[in-house]
C-alpha cells in the first residue's frame, strides 16, 4: 500500500504541471485576442525563395 | 505651411468605356468610369489607385488574394498636413508605450479594421517601411501596435502610411492622457484557475474516506489525505477568496454590509472549524465544500464580469477633440497641445474639423455643424466676428478663429465640471443592489438563529455551544444569494447583447428592470440619417434623373446620399466632368448639359421663402429643381413609442426647434412632456427634476450633448448605428438596428429580479434540507460534499434556463445573430 504514497504525489504533480500550463497561457496574453489568433493561423506563410 | 489653395476634392473623369459598373478592385465600389485602371484592374478613385501600387512595389498583393475587395473606400482625401502635430516630440512622446530614443513602441486604434486581409496587411507593415521592425494587431480590440526605430522614420510618417493604405488611426486627447489599460481582470482568472486546481484535488482526496466501510480507512492514510487537502485548501482560503475578503472589508469600512461579509464569515468559520477537527483528528473537515463554493462563485463573477472590449463606455468629450490645433503665430503655424491653448491664439480650422474651444471667427466663411453639443442638425452659418462654441464642427472652406476661452472652460466642456459627474455610479448601483439588501436581512435572522441556538445550548449543554452555532453558520452561507445573482447577471447580460444591448457592467440590469420614466432625445435617437425627400419646381425626366443619380452617388456628403436613396437605382453613365466643391455642391457636365447640384448661392438660386428653405437646388442648365429634407423617424418608433407609453412615463428633449411638435405630439400622445431647444445642462437639470420626484430614469440618446443627461440619469443609453463608433460616455449602448426590440429587452431586464428572487427560493429549500440534517446531528462532510455542488447546479440551471425561457417568449433572439 506503500505505492499509494507515490501515486497520490505523481497526480498531484502532473495536476501542478495543468495549473503551470493554465497560468502560462493567461500571463502570455493568449486570450486577449481571440478572434485575431484564429485568422492568424490561416494565413500561410510567403514561400521564400532559397538559394 | 499655410495652404493657399481652396480646400476641394476634384476628380475629373473622361470618356466613357464601358457601360456596366465595374467594381473597384481595392474596396469594391461601383466604378463611375474604367479609366482608373492598371492593366485589368480597375479602380473606383485615384486613392484607391494609389494603395494598389504601393502594396503591389512592395510585393504585398496577397493582400487581395485572402479576401476580394478587402479595402475602404479612398475617395475621401486627407488633408497633407493633418498629422503635422505628430512632428511636435512633446505630443507625439504621450502616444509611446516604450522608447528608448530609437526603438519605439506605439499603439493605434484602427476603427476600419474588419477581416484577414486587413491583418494580414497590417502585420506586414515592416515590408512597406524598413524602419519599422514589427507591427502585431489585435483583431478584437482593433489596435495595431508597431515597433520602429526612430532614426529610420518618424511617428508622423507611420500614421500617414496607415492613412495612405487606408487604415487611418484614431487619434484623440483621450489617448495621450494615461490610459487604463483594457485588460480584463487577469487576477480573476489566475484565481479562478487556482480554486478549480485545489477543488478537484481535494474531491479527490476525500474519496477514500467517503467511499470507506465503517471501519473507516486506514489510520496513517486518512491522515495522510485529511493533512493534503489542508495544504491544497490554504491557497484556495487565502488567495481565491482573497476577493471576498476585500469586497466584505471595503463594505464594513463604509459601515455597509454587502453580501461578501456573511459570506466570508461563513468561509471564515468553515476552515477553522476543519483546521480543529483535523488537528483533533475528530473528522476531516468541510475543505471540499469551502473549496467548491468559492470555485463556483469565482466562476459567477467571472461569467458576470463579461465586457465588450471593443465598445468603451467611459468617453467624454476629449474622445471626441482633437489631440492638436494648429495655431498660428509669429513664426507661422504651429501645432499646439489643446491643453497649452491660451486666450488670444488664432486657430486654423480645416474642414471637418472640430472647434476645440469657445472662440471667435476671424476669418472665413464660417459653417458650423453643432450637432455635437446642441443635436440641432442643419449647420449654421456665423459671421466674422461673431462667437463659435466648442464642440461646433466646421464644414467647408478653411477658417480662422481666435480663442477667447480656454478648453476646460468652454461652454460644452464646463458641463463635465457639474457634480453629477463625480458620483461614482457603479459604486451607488451596487450599494442599492437587492442582493445586498437581502443579504442584509439574510444575516440578521442568522445571527439572531445563531444567538437563540447558543443561549438553548447554554442552558442545556455548554459544551454543544461551539459545534452547533458553527454547523449552522456554515450551512446557511448566503452563497447561494450569490450564486443567484451572478449566474442570473451573466445569463441576461449574454441575451440582452445578443440582442444588440451592450451594457457596462452587471449593476445596471437591475437599475434596467427598476426604470419608471424614459426620456428621448430626438436628433439621431428618434430620427436618423435617412431623410425623406419632396421636391417642387421642375419636375425632372427619367432621363435627368438618371444623371443626377449619377452625379451624386460620387458624393460622400450626407445630401448627396440622401439624394441618391431617393432617386433609386439607375443604370451607370458617366459624365464628361465631375467636380466636388467641399461645402458647396457638385458641379457636372454630362452630354453637354451643365449640371449644378447644391447650395442656393452654388447653384445662383434666389432664396424667396426663408421659413421653408430647401436642403438643395439642382440645376440642370436653366430649370431648377429645390429639395426639401423633412427627418425620418426611425421605423420602429410609431409602433415602440405606444408600448412602452403603457409602463412609463415619457418625455422626450430635443436640442432641435419645434419644428415637428404636431407629428412628435401624435406619437407620444397628450400626457408625455415635450421640450424644444433645450441645450446640454437643460437636459441634465430635466432628469434631475424627475428624480426629486422619485422617478428612475433612463435616457435614451446619441451625441455629446446628452452626456450631461446621460450621466445623471440612473441608465444612461446611447444609441448607435454602429457600436464601434464614437459614443458618448454611458451605462449601456444600444445597436440602432434593434431598436424595436427595446421594449422586449426592458422586460427582459425587468424579469431578472424575479429570477433572483426564485432561485434563492430554491436555494432556502436546500438550506432548510441541509439545516434538519444537521440539527438531527446527521451531517457528514459526504452529505454536505454532495449538497452542494448539487444546489449550486440546481441554481445554474434555473437561472439560466429562466431567462432563456422568458427571453423566448418575448422573442428575443437566444444566440448570437
Amino acid at each position: 500500500m506503500s505505492a499509494l504514497y507515490l501515486l497520490v504525489l505523481a497526480s498531484i504533480v502532473v495536476a501542478g504541471f495543468f495549473l503551470m500550463a493554465f497560468i502560462w497561457s493567461v500571463r502570455s496574453n493568449q486570450y486577449e485576442d481571440k478572434q485575431g489568433a484564429a485568422i492568424r493561423m490561416l494565413q500561410d506563410d510567403e514561400i521564400k525563395s532559397i538559394n | 505651411m499655410p495652404t493657399t489653395e481652396q480646400e476641394r476634392s476634384t476628380i475629373i473623369i473622361s470618356k466613357p468605356i464601358k457601360k456596366e459598373a465595374t467594381k473597384c478592385y481595392h474596396c469594391g465600389t461601383d466604378c463611375i468610369t474604367n479609366t482608373i485602371a492598371i492593366e485589368d484592374k480597375v479602380f473606383c478613385c485615384e486613392g484607391c489607385k494609389l494603395v494598389f501600387e504601393i502594396l503591389n512595389e512592395n510585393g504585398l498583393c496577397d493582400y487581395y488574394n485572402l479576401q476580394s475587395h478587402p479595402g475602404l473606400s479612398q475617395i475621401k482625401p486627407t488633408r497633407s498636413d493633418k498629422f503635422a502635430y505628430l512632428d511636435n516630440e512633446e505630443i507625439a512622446s504621450r502616444l509611446y508605450k516604450f522608447t528608448d530614443g530609437n526603438n519605439t513602441m506605439v499603439t493605434f486604434y484602427i476603427p476600419g479594421v474588419h477581416c484577414a486581409s486587413c491583418m494580414w496587411l497590417l502585420e506586414h507593415m515592416n515590408k512597406l517601411d524598413a524602419g519599422i521592425t514589427e507591427s502585431r494587431l489585435n483583431f478584437t480590440n482593433k489596435e495595431v501596435t508597431i515597433r520602429f526605430q526612430q532614426q529610420k522614420i518618424s511617428i508622423r510618417k507611420i500614421v500617414e502610411l496607415l492613412t495612405t493604405i487606408g487604415y487611418e488611426p484614431y487619434i484623440s486627447l483621450d489617448d495621450a492622457e494615461q490610459k487604463k489599460s483594457k485588460n480584463y481582470n487577469k487576477k480573476l482568472i489566475y484565481k479562478l484557475g487556482v480554486a478549480g486546481f485545489c477543488f478537484g484535488n481535494i474531491m479527490l482526496m476525500s474519496f477514500p474516506e467517503y467511499l470507506s466501510t465503517d471501519k473507516g480507512i486506514e489510520n496513517q492514510y486518512a491522515f495522510l489525505f485529511r493533512i493534503l487537502n489542508l495544504v491544497l485548501s490554504l491557497p484556495v482560503f487565502f488567495y481565491s477568496a482573497s476577493e471576498f475578503f476585500s469586497s466584505a472589508w471595503a463594505g464594513l469600512k463604509q459601515k455597509i454590509l454587502n453580501i461578501d461579509a456573511p459570506i466570508v464569515l461563513a468561509l471564515i468559520i468553515t476552515f477553522s472549524r476543519s483546521i480543529y477537527e483535523i488537528a483533533t483528528n475528530t473528522g476531516s473537515g468541510y475543505l471540499d465544500s469551502m473549496s467548491g463554493i468559492v470555485f463556483f462563485m469565482l466562476v459567477g463573477r467571472v461569467v458576470q464580469e463579461r465586457t465588450y472590449r471593443s465598445i468603451s463606455f467611459h468617453r467624454d468629450y476629449k474622445s471626441y477633440f482633437p489631440i492638436a490645433v494648429n495655431v498660428i503665430t509669429k513664426d507661422g503655424i504651429v501645432s499646439k497641445n489643446l491643453q497649452d491653448l491660451q486666450e488670444k491664439d488664432i486657430v486654423e480650422l480645416h474642414n471637418d474639423e472640430i472647434i476645440p474651444a469657445d472662440a471667435i471667427v476671424v476669418k472665413g466663411n464660417a459653417r458650423i455643424d453643432y450637432s455635437f453639443v446642441t443635436g440641432e442638425s442643419e449647420p449654421v452659418m456665423i459671421e466674422t466676428g461673431k462667437q463659435v462654441y466648442a464642440g461646433g464642427k466646421q464644414t467647408g472652406e478653411k477658417i480662422t478663429i481666435q480663442i477667447v476661452k480656454p478648453v476646460a472652460g468652454s461652454y460644452l466642456t464646463s458641463l463635465w465640471n457639474h457634480h453629477s459627474f463625480s458620483k461614482n455610479k457603479i459604486e451607488k448601483n451596487n450599494r442599492d443592489s437587492i442582493i445586498h439588501v437581502m443579504s442584509k436581512y439574510f444575516t440578521i435572522v442568522l445571527f439572531v438563529l445563531a444567538a437563540a441556538t447558543a443561549i438553548y445550548w447554554w442552558m442545556h449543554d455548554p459544551s454543544k455551544i461551539l459545534p452547533s452555532v458553527s454547523a449552522m453558520l456554515i450551512v446557511a452561507c448566503p452563497c447561494a444569494l450569490l450564486l443567484a445573482a451572478t449566474y442570473t447577471n451573466g445569463n441576461l447580460l449574454r441575451l440582452l447583447s445578443n440582442n444588440g444591448l451592450y451594457l457596462r457592467d452587471a449593476t445596471i440590469i437591475e437599475q434596467l428592470g427598476d426604470v419608471s420614466h424614459i426620456v428621448f432625445d430626438k436628433t439621431g435617437t428618434l430620427t436618423q440619417g435617412s431623410k425623406q425627400f419632396h421636391s417642387s419646381g421642375h419636375q425632372m425626366t427619367e432621363t435627368e434623373k438618371s444623371w443626377i443619380y449619377n452625379i451624386a452617388s460620387h458624393s460622400q456628403h450626407p445630401y448627396s446620399k440622401a439624394l441618391v436613396k431617393f432617386l433609386g437605382a439607375y443604370p451607370i453613365i458617366t459624365a464628361e466632368k465631375w467636380e466636388e466643391h467641399t461645402g458647396k455642391g457638385l458641379y457636372a457636365e454630362v452630354a453637354g448639359n451643365i449640371i449644378k447640384i447644391g447650395s442656393a448661392a452654388f447653384t445662383g438660386v434666389e432664396l424667396e421663402n426663408e421659413n421653408n428653405k430647401p436642403a438643395l437646388y439642382i440645376r440642370i442648365n436653366d430649370k431648377i429643381t429645390a429639395f426639401y429634407i423633412t427627418t425620418e423617424f426611425r421605423d420602429d418608433i410609431p409602433q415602440m413609442i405606444p408600448v412602452l407609453h403603457n409602463r412609463y412615463g415619457l418625455s422626450l428633449l430635443s436640442g432641435d426647434n419645434d419644428r415637428q411638435r404636431e407629428r412628435l405630439e401624435g406619437i407620444f400622445g397628450q400626457s408625455s412632456k415635450l421640450l424644444f431647444e433645450q441645450k446640454p445642462i437643460d437636459k441634465l437639470q430635466y432628469i434631475e427634476q424627475l428624480q426629486t420626484k422619485g422617478e428612475k430614469v433612463l435616457m435614451m440618446g446619441d451625441g455629446l450633448n446628452d452626456a450631461g443627461a446621460l450621466q445623471q440619469s440612473n441608465v444612461g443609453i446611447t444609441l448607435a448605428d454602429d457600436i464601434n463608433n464614437f459614443t458618448p460616455s454611458c451605462d449601456a449602448i444600444l445597436d440602432a438596428r434593434k431598436f424595436g426590440k427595446f421594449p422586449a429587452l426592458l422586460r427582459l431586464a425587468h424579469s431578472g429580479r424575479y429570477i433572483i428572487y426564485f432561485s434563492f427560493f430554491i436555494s432556502i429549500l436546500y438550506n432548510i434540507v441541509g439545516l434538519s440534517i444537521s440539527m438531527q446531528g446527521k451531517m457528514s462532510p459526504m452529505i454536505a460534499a454532495i449538497l452542494m455542488p448539487v444546489s449550486t447546479l440546481t441554481i445554474v440551471l434555473v437561472t439560466t434556463g429562466l431567462g432563456s425561457v422568458i427571453a423566448k417568449r418575448l422573442h428575443l433572439s437566444l444566440k448570437t445573430s
